[in-house]
């Protein structure tokens, strides 16, 4: 990254300032607005559709809202954000979904 | 005593008051909506008077009453984040606890207005004054100021709103005031008329952000290493345009007071001076007494009163600085392993230009009187003219016995 080296240009009414400390400051809820949390998984869930009872159990519990799933349907994960905390897999009923270790 | 009168048509109304009511109708007149306070002496009385305003309908406020100062800050803190204008005020140990929130509220630049009426910290126990505790937050982005007497810690609070309020600075304001010697001491002062203040101090803008209920927002999430430092670049350019506008609300308040006091510093017989005196706060006015002493036999010394330490007046400090022979700075608080806190300063700023010479003095409420300040500026300049190979920053220490034997 190139480093700028800022220097004392100030802006006298500073309401340019204020406007970008406003953006930079306050967050609103919004899909990946901490970033690709992916890449934090040390683990990844793996689905085996064939053992998959469509229950939604994963969809509910899943803390970071990154399984989507209708009823009667096989649920998806993103795995762009899954941060591979493995609660999915800890309460799923038939054992649908198993934890590996990235890169196996 | 009741008095009025009128200053340029504006109506004043003169009382005899002490410091912490002063702030107290300083708070009323500028028509805060939420305040919240834990009481520690000696401010106390502050938020006591400003309860007793509250609940007899002459103030229009919200009074939170919490369990610590730590919660005092948050409560504030989410006030001023709802938009509202705010106050609390606290002394030493409850500044200390304090500490976490203090930099919410400056980090996410709410014009909070504080006062610290300024305590020994412990131990040993100690309810006397002396800078230290304002001081240990220089560095949270608090616009920090010093009051010599009770009108100026008025002024000073009234001025804070403005100041903090101004959409070129948007930064919290500590207003400090030495305890006991001005917090619990009755001084004649001249009340502006509450329409006169009205006209000057408009309701606050909705600035740097609101809160409403439906609008679903955070502040200060986690993010990227990149916005912290962008938004600490923003504070500080922040608090190099309040030096400027601290000089503009000191002058334009004179219009409804007639009383201004030089912006960033005071400068008392300073112009011809060939030492210049440097210091804060309540005993600036025994100083000034040393001095006209001083001036009646012939030294030629002057004080720079610094009134606020944050942003700190360099240019000033600078300007009266380099044209004296040396630059004596008497501190009521110490940074152990280095010297007095504003010493520290002024020498860095002098560096290479003028001979700074550090005296750390009354820490603990120790009295220090015109007589004292007289011996410690005769000594600095005969150890002066003696010896012209002082160092950067001498530090000395002016002890007094007494207390336990």
């Amino acid at each position: 990254m190139e480093a700028r080296y800022k220097i004392l240009d100030i802006d006298l009414e500073g309401i340019e300032d204020i406007r970008r400390f406003r953006e930079k400051l306050l967050s609103r809820p919004d899909k990946g607005s901490a970033g690709k949390t992916g890449t934090w998984r040390l683990y990844k869930p793996i689905l085996y559709i064939d053992k998959c009872t469509r229950c939604g159990l994963c969809w509910l519990y899943c803390p970071d809202n990154v399984i989507s799933w209708r009823q009667r349907e096989i649920p998806e994960i993103d795995m762009e954000f899954c941060k591979g905390c493995g609660i999915c897999g800890d309460v799923c009923p038939v054992d649908a979904i198993e934890m590996v270790l990235e890169g196996e | 005593m009741r008095l009025r009168w009128s200053w340029r048509g504006s109506d004043m109304d003169r009382r005899v008051l002490i410091g912490n009511i002063a702030i107290s109708e300083a708070v009323k007149l500028a028509r805060v909506d939420v305040i919240s306070a834990y009481p520690i002496t000696p401010q106390t009385i502050i938020v006591e008077k400003l309860a007793e305003m509250v609940d007899s309908g002459e103030l229009n406020a919200k009074y939170i009453r919490v369990d610590s100062e730590h919660s005092a800050l948050a409560a504030v803190y989410g006030a001023s984040s709802g938009g509202s204008r705010v106050f609390t005020a606290t002394s030493s140990h409850g500044l200390l606890y304090m500490y976490e929130m203090l930099w919410w509220v400056s980090n996410s630049r709410l014009p909070v207005v504080m006062a610290v009426v300024t305590r020994s910290i412990g131990p040993p126990w100690n309810i006397h004054t002396d800078h230290q505790d304002a001081l240990t937050v220089r560095d949270s982005g608090w616009i920090i100021g010093f009051a010599e007497n009770v009108e100026e810690a008025f002024d000073m609070t009234l001025q804070a709103y403005k100041i903090s309020e101004d959409k070129r600075v948007l930064l919290p304001s500590i207003v400090a005031l030495d305890g006991f010697i001005l917090s619990h001491t009755a001084e004649p002062i001249d009340i502006p008329s509450q329409e006169d203040i009205d006209r000057w101090l408009p309701p606050r803008e909705p600035l740097p952000f609101v809160m409403k209920p439906g609008e679903g927002f955070a502040v200060g999430n986690l993010g990227p290493d990149e916005v912290t430092m962008e938004l600490r670049w923003y504070i500080w350019r922040a608090m190099e345009r309040a030096k400027r506008v601290i000089n503009e609300v000191d002058y334009e308040y004179k219009d409804i007071t007639g009383r201004s006091y030089g912006g960033l510093t005071e400068r008392y017989r300073v112009e011809d001076a060939d030492y210049i005196v440097m210091g804060m706060g309540s005993w600036c006015g025994d100083i000034k007494e040393a001095i006209d002493m001083l001036r009646d036999e012939g030294y030629r010394v002057g004080l720079l009163r610094i009134r606020y330490i944050r942003p700190l007046p360099i240019q000033d400090i600078i300007k009266y600085g380099s044209r004296s022979k040396a630059v004596l700075v008497i501190d009521r608080a110490v940074s152990m392993g280095y010297g007095g806190v504003l010493a520290g300063e002024v020498a860095s700023i002098l560096r290479g230009r003028t001979p700074v010479k550090g005296v750390v003095a009354g820490l603990g409420g120790v009295d220090m009187r015109s007589e004292d300040f007289i011996d410690i500026i005769k000594r600095f300049i005969e150890e002066y003219e003696l010896d012209l190979d002082i160092n950067w920053l001498n530090t000395y220490w002016i002890m007094k016995d007494g207390g336990r034997g």
